[in-house]
């Protein structure tokens, strides 16, 4: 097993490096017989919103699980840009909210990320308004709404003052004002200057969001370009196919 | 058979009356009771969710282990807990043997791998579940287990109630390394099997009749406060 993460390195001294934010070199993860990410390499911007596409079990999710830690690749590695250490999350597809209240959730993240007791209050008001949760602060996390909750764990991943967050489909199945509840907190997060790398099938969605794509199919990186480019003209007949509602095998 | 009615009879105003004895037994007990259970907790939580959390050689041999002393013979454990607290054993100068401690002591034993088997297996289940999300927000080993043991502790409610129901039936162990001494380390259990052999079965079924009410009471009362704090916590 290879090293997952190399957080400091001399690579990012160098100044094209400074420009990146994560640098994936050369990953392969099998789950038994099956290799799921391909001697994948790929290096995304350091600033805005970038974009993963592709289709189902193309290996997206296991491409954000291995940049965070979660999976450890059989070789590879990734590389992150020193000033996210420590300073990541990660939005999943279906959120797991704690056994607690929203206040409770809010407060346990806070925890851990190491805020003061007597911050914390102060804290989650801020974190409750900016996901429209004002009001829910008492009831149970896991009785509210599908696009509440996945709204609270969108404010949670942001109570540890993130500099990196990974978004695994975020707005997968909700309906279209959840949708936008969740795109708008995406955009004023990226405003402020963190970096968001977010995984969706939702072409509509990556128009409207990305600044950068990058199609993975099959385990491997087929085409990264700047949003419109990406869009309007697309270089490999896959990722054609995939933006024409084809179905890719 | 109108022994037996006579005795039920008797046995019943000594409830009524709160006769001396009984009342003083019946409150050693609960004493004994209640702090070898809590010790056994204050020990088994921590162990329970640390096999559940943490990955290190040997943690499935400890499994095995706590799960098989679940059936810890109880006169096996009094028998050492005697043989460590007697005179001439590495505890005897501290004096403990036929006392109250004593009893706590093997108490305790007897209970704790209830308490660390079950817990672990309560906890191991909800760690699946919180894994990636309390990894993903870079959560410390002490971290994880703090947020699994405290949002299991409704789900640990009946891992105590299977604590206090061994300890409380338990005769074996407490027998041994207490003594049975009157007024001193006399338990309902323990009373139970001397009245009874002693033909004195007014006492014996007092007893008896008591303990099992205790115990009905006991779940009664978890169960209610379990489904309460439930309800007013988490869906």
């Amino acid at each position: 097993m290879h090293k997952t993460r190399i957080l400091d390195l001399s690579e990012f001294s160098e100044q094209k490096n400074k420009k990146a934010s994560i640098i994936c070199s050369s990953l392969t993860f099998q789950k038994g017989e099956k290799t799921i990410l391909s001697d994948l390499s790929v290096t995304f911007p350091r600033n805005g919103i970038s974009v993963i596409m592709g289709p189902n079990g193309a290996g997206k999710s296991v491409l954000l699980r291995t940049i965070i830690g979660l999976l450890t690749p059989n070789s590879g590695c990734v590389l992150l840009n020193p000033e996210y250490a420590g300073r990541t999350a990660l939005v999943f597809q279906r959120p797991v909210l704690i056994r607690r209240t929203v206040y409770g959730n809010l407060h346990h993240a806070l925890g851990i990320a190491g805020v003061p007791r007597k911050e914390r209050r102060k804290r989650i008001e801020e974190l409750i308004a900016i996901g429209g949760l004002t009001g829910f602060e008492n009831h149970p996390a896991r009785s509210l709404s599908g696009g509440e909750q996945q709204r609270l764990q969108m404010v949670r991943a942001l109570s540890s003052n993130p500099k990196l967050i990974l978004l695994d489909e975020p707005s997968a199945s909700l309906d279209p004002q959840s949708t936008l509840a969740i795109e708008e907190i995406i955009k004023s997060t990226s405003e402020k200057g963190v970096k968001l790398v977010l995984v969706t099938h939702d072409i509509g969605q990556a128009k409207r969001l990305a600044d950068d794509v990058t199609f993975i199919h099959k385990g491997k990186i087929l085409e990264q370009n700047i949003s419109p480019d990406y869009f309007n003209s697309p270089s490999t007949p896959e990722v054609k196919s995939y933006l024409a509602g084809d179905l890719l095998v | 058979m109108s022994t037996l009615s006579e005795a039920f009879l008797q046995s019943f105003q000594l409830i009524f009356y709160l006769d001396d004895t009984l009342v003083e037994v019946v409150l050693l007990s609960l004493s004994v009771t209640f702090k070898a259970v809590s010790l056994a907790c204050f020990i088994g939580f921590p162990l329970g969710t640390a096999l559940a959390v943490l990955s290190f050689p040997g943690q499935k041999t400890l499994v095995v282990l706590f799960n098989s002393f679940m059936g810890l013979p109880p006169v096996v454990v009094g028998l050492v807990v005697y043989l460590i607290l007697s005179a001439s054993g590495p505890l005897g100068p501290l004096g403990l043997l036929y006392t109250p401690a004593a009893m706590i002591i093997a108490q305790t034993i007897l209970v704790t791998p209830i308490i660390v088997a079950h817990s672990r297996q309560i906890i191991v289940l909800l760690a699946e579940e919180y894994d990636e999300t309390l990894r993903s927000m870079q959560a410390t080993r002490m971290d994880i287990m703090c947020t699994l043991l405290w949002d299991s502790r409704f789900s640990l409610f009946t891992t105590v109630l299977a604590g206090l129901g061994r300890a409380f039936s338990e005769v074996g162990a407490v027998m041994i390394v207490g003594g049975n001494i009157n007024h001193f380390t006399r338990i309902m259990t323990t009373a139970i099997a001397l009245q009874t052999a002693r033909g004195d079965l007014a006492l014996a079924l007092g007893l008896g009749i008591i303990l099992l009410v205790l115990t009905i009471s006991i779940n009664a009362l978890a169960y209610w406060l379990k489904s309460t704090w439930e309800r007013h916590s988490y869906a």
